[in-house]
């Protein structure tokens, strides 16, 4: 019944999408993948901000790990990587990270190739080349230990951690039952639950490292807003009914699940435990998911209530409508009406109903967003560009 | 019956009103007998299980979401005028 079915890739992952990537190291080529893209359909043509300009070690560590990630992601299959030539993560300098995926790159620089239109010429007849390659593999029966499915919620309502982060908790637990591993991030929505998160900590050394992220976005939101950290928890959220930072915020992390947290990993690392993992990533949706990505996650459940049709270039994402109005509204963007738990249908039955979308769209089915092409890719930096 | 209240885990002590309670109606959900909201409880919104006691937790999500500052009754309407943070107690 539940049987799973994924692409195997030289390093032992397994992807359940098998994409071509093109992929930009930097701004200034965004031009030349628009290119490419408009030729080459069937490829995940991605761009971004960045590349540049951020010069700190944290941003140049996140540079280079969120797309050295979205490479090593397991959903992608081969990729054509295109650079300027000047930039601060050169293909020169990626190569190594990349390198290790053990996947076909197809390497271009626009200074070196001939200019933009060239470039995109070759970059299209690479992604063409390659898309005829991947092709040829056969899917293969995948087993729930090798799945690393993501938690995200945006655009979230009063109804958001009632109905659909309870839903997907339910299924998180049923997840690492399976074997899988689930993993969520946005730290500055477990504001105010330090003592439930790090209680559920596989040991004192991950408890400390909850601690210390909490603390960590605490701060931040503090430095930032000023007398505006109480906004955290606003009004808006007071109307509807949260009375308190923690209650709020455990509506939130409800969508992990109860299991053990078995390990902290960093924005965009890649979890050496199973189980329930935390990511160290910011609450904005685009961020988290991009780091999500880059940690090697495959699948992602996405609850929303207000409504975002967000998401992500190499990975389906699920969304869940967290109430019944929001669901009819923006039909063709949501998967998943957690809203019927309101209209009395029993929580095992709507993880049921989550368990077949998610082995139909495992092996193959196309989630809304995917269907749609509504890809946000953008992630995370701690400085302004200078 | 129709469920007009929602409890999100078997410890919790509050649940949640799926719409709007007006005072006297039946608050009833899966597993629970109805009993009567005490006043008007605003849609996703929380409501007393059992009668709490001033200083005692509220629970929710099975943890600990505040502490109550005054006794509140059960079908009571539990928000900011009869619970604190206990974090921002510390």
């Amino acid at each position: 019944m539940n049987e799973i079915t994924g692409y195997e890739r030289e390093t032992g992952s397994f992807g359940i999408r098998n994409h071509v990537l093109v992929l930009p190291t930097v701004s200034c080529v965004n031009g030349v993948i628009n290119r490419i893209s408009r030729e080459v359909r069937e490829a995940v043509c991605v761009t971004h901000a960045h590349g540049c300009g951020r010069g700190g070690p944290r941003d140049v560590q996140i540079l280079f790990r969120i797309l050295s990630g979205l490479v090593h992601n397991p959903n992608v299959a081969a990729v054509v990587l295109v650079g300027l030539g000047c930039e601060v993560s050169n293909t020169k300098n990626l190569f190594p990270l990349i390198q290790e995926a053990g996947k076909p790159v197809e390497v271009f620089n626009v200074q070196e190739d001939g200019g933009s239109l060239l470039t995109a010429k070759k970059g299209a007849a690479a992604a063409r080349r390659l898309l005829a390659e991947v092709h040829t593999q056969k899917r293969v029966s995948l087993s729930w230990d090798k799945l690393l499915v993501s938690m995200e919620c945006g655009g979230s309502d009063a109804m958001s951690g009632v109905t659909a982060n309870v839903a997907m908790g339910a299924l998180s637990d049923w997840l690492v039952g399976k074997g899988a591993t689930v993993i969520f991030g946005e730290n500055t929505e477990m504001i105010g639950t330090t003592h439930v998160l790090a209680r559920r900590a596989k040991n004192e050394q991950v408890a400390k490292e909850i601690e210390q992220m909490i603390e960590r976005a605490e701060k931040l939101s503090k430095d930032i807003m000023g007398n505006l950290a109480s906004l955290v928890i606003s009004p808006g959220n007071m109307d509807g009914g949260m009375s308190t930072i923690a209650e709020k915020s455990m509506g939130c992390i409800f969508k992990g699940g109860t299991s053990t947290i078995n390990q902290v990993v960093d924005y965009g690392e890649m979890p050496t435990e199973r189980g329930l993992i935390l990511q160290d990533g910011p609450g904005y949706d685009g961020d988290s998911m991009a780091g999500l990505a880059a940690s090697g996650s495959q699948l992602m459940f996405f609850s929303t209530g207000r409504g975002t049709p967000a998401g992500f270039p190499t990975l389906p994402v699920i969304k869940v409508a967290s109430n019944s109005r929001i669901y009819e509204a923006m039909k063709d963007d949501m998967d998943i009406n957690a809203g019927s738990l309101v209209e009395g249908k029993p929580l095992d039955e709507l993880r049921g109903e989550m368990i077949d979308r998610m082995v139909r769209v495992i092996n193959g089915e196309k989630t809304k967003a995917e269907a749609n092409g509504m890809e946000v890719f953008t992630f995370m930096t701690v400085h302004p560009p200078f | 019956m129709e469920h007009n209240i929602l409890v999100i885990h078997p410890r919790d002590n509050v649940a949640v009103a799926l719409r709007t309670l007006a005072a006297g109606e039946q608050a009833t959900g899966k597993e629970i007998a109805g009993f009567p909201a005490l006043e008007d409880i605003p849609a996703s919104h929380k409501i007393a299980l059992r009668d709490i006691g001033a200083g005692e937790e509220i629970i929710k999500y099975g943890e600990t979401i505040a502490v109550s500052i005054r006794d509140i009754k059960k079908g009571g309407w539990v928000h900011t005028h009869n619970l604190e943070s206990r974090r921002w107690k510390k």
